[in-house]
């Protein structure tokens, strides 16, 4: 267990674990291991099937166009309440314009283009870190 | 190889009655007939066949002869042994204790029928790979079987879980179960668009009650197969949408630009309204309320 103090905000890493993103079946694994994290920190269902499906658009994003990478998923605890934290990181191209990436519509690969930014509105807390040529680093927390 | 030792193979041939029965008597230990899953026939026939398969394959030295019959045979026969016991569930290490455990009585073996010491440490060091290595292959060809059967049953699921089901004269439903991956999706689709056809139907109902979760990939191979359904003439509706999933792809600005009902029920009465059709109930009949289809003509309409 890992606590740490940011001013006056102590934040409790409860689990954590770690899944390889390499296969169409990695990624309904991320779906089912997400569920489950979810589950144990208490999330309503609405919750729930947000966290799922925001880790199911970057899990995704992460096969197609990242090359594949990995996932860690920690539940956390704050002073009165709990989350959960997903962290994707990938080894691939990266993303050169991510405010484009992350504008609705937009998308290289022919998919809907609302993924990125379908995931932020769905998540609580976003991040995106990406050096083109080096690889991508998306972290999403939800709240109960 | 001092010359007055008798080779492995016959070493094999003089002793197989004793390195059978321990042989046995060790699986039988180890609970290998507990289960119920194998006879105690079955179990010594496989002993027996192994023993002298294993004796045609060496070498006067000891060690495999790659090359002979006698290792293409054991090979086939150790992979149907492995083959058979995955199929009848049988844990991996269930399956491989059954070569490993031939060690012990080929060692005794050695021991009794071999006198020059270093006869004896020579033969039970190919001994000891001969029998690691053919308990490795066992374990390959075990795991190769499991991977069938979970391909297999992957292909059956994809199959099975896609029925697509006729409501009414040219109504059509799809009851979606399970995630909509790529590769299922494309089965999904098939399957429908084929029944259209087949069935000349005007109205599809898209029930997604069984998926847990609609990402935009999920929203988009829906998309495709409701564009694709009404080239061939038929309307879908979408039915079966749990709050959580509505609430979530409101997020998402998913947008399916097509009609959807709450529930099966609610879809089919569409269907039904569309088509001119009216379920009505049915005064004096025989056993309390029932409903009864009436066409509109049949009601003078
Ligand atoms: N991990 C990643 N590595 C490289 N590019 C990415 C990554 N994730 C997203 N992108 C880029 O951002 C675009 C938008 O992603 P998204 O909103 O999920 O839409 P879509 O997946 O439908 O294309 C993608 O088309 C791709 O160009
Ligand atoms: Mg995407």
């Amino acid at each position: 267990m890992l606590t740490r103090s940011i001013g006056e905000i102590s934040m409790t890493v409860l689990t954590s674990n770690t899944i390889e993103i390499r296969s169409g079946d990695d990624v309904v694994r991320v779906r089912q291991e997400v569920r489950s994290r979810a589950v144990e920190s208490g999330f309503s269902l609405v919750d729930q099937t947000k966290i799922v499906t925001a880790a199911s658009e970057i899990a995704r994003n992460t096969l197609d166009y990242g090359e594949g990478g990995t996932l860690l998923i920690e539940r956390l605890e704050e002073v009165g309440r709990r989350g959960v934290r997903l962290t994707f990181e990938d080894q691939g191209p990266g993303i050169s314009d991510i405010e484009r990436a992350l504008t609705d519509g937009y998308t290289s690969g022919g998919g809907l283009g609302l993924g990125l930014g379908g995931a932020k509105r769905l998540a609580n807390e976003f991040h995106i870190q990406s050096q083109p040529g080096k690889g991508t680093r998306v972290t999403i927390i939800r709240w109960k | 190889m001092p010359n007055n030792d008798k080779s492995l193979a016959d070493l094999l041939a003089t002793h197989e009655h004793e390195i059978l029965q321990e042989w046995q008597g060790l699986l039988k230990a180890s609970g290998a007939l507990q289960t119920g899953r194998i006879k105690e026939s079955e179990l010594a026939t496989q002993c027996r066949n192994f023993i002298s398969q294993l004796r045609g394959a060496l070498r006067p030295d000891g060690s495999l002869d790659k090359s002979s019959d006698g290792y293409a045979s054991l090979k086939s026969m150790l992979g149907e042994v492995s083959r058979s016991r995955a199929i009848q569930g049988f844990t991996p290490s269930e399956t491989a204790s059954f070569v490993f455990s031939l060690k012990q009585p080929l060692f005794n073996a050695i021991d009794k029928g071999t006198r020059a010491a270093d006869a004896k440490a020579s033969y039970i060091w190919q001994t000891s790979l001969l029998v690691d290595e053919l308990g490795l292959y066992t374990i390959e060809a075990y795991a190769k079987t499991r991977e069938d059967i979970i391909a297999r049953q992957t292909r059956e699921i994809a199959e099975l879980s896609t029925p697509v089901v006729k409501l009414w004269e040219g109504v059509l439903a799809l009851p979606v179960i399970g995630t909509l991956d790529s590769e299922r999706t494309q089965t999904v689709m098939e399957n429908l668009l084929q029944s259209i056809v087949e069935q000349s139907a005007e109205i599809a109902i898209i029930d997604i009650t069984g998926v847990p979760t609609v990402d935009t990939l999920t929203a988009q191979h829906l998309l495709k197969t409701v564009a694709a359904a009404r080239l061939m003439g038929a309307d879908c509706i979408i039915s079966g949408i749990r709050p959580q999933i509505a609430q979530t792809m409101v997020h998402l600005g998913v947008e399916l630009n097509v009609v959807s009902k709450a529930n099966l029920a609610d879809a089919f009465a569409l269907a039904l309204h569309r088509l001119k059709k009216a379920i009505v109930s049915v005064k004096q009949a025989p056993s309390g309320r029932q409903s009864r289809y009436v066409s509109p003509e049949d009601r003078g309409v």
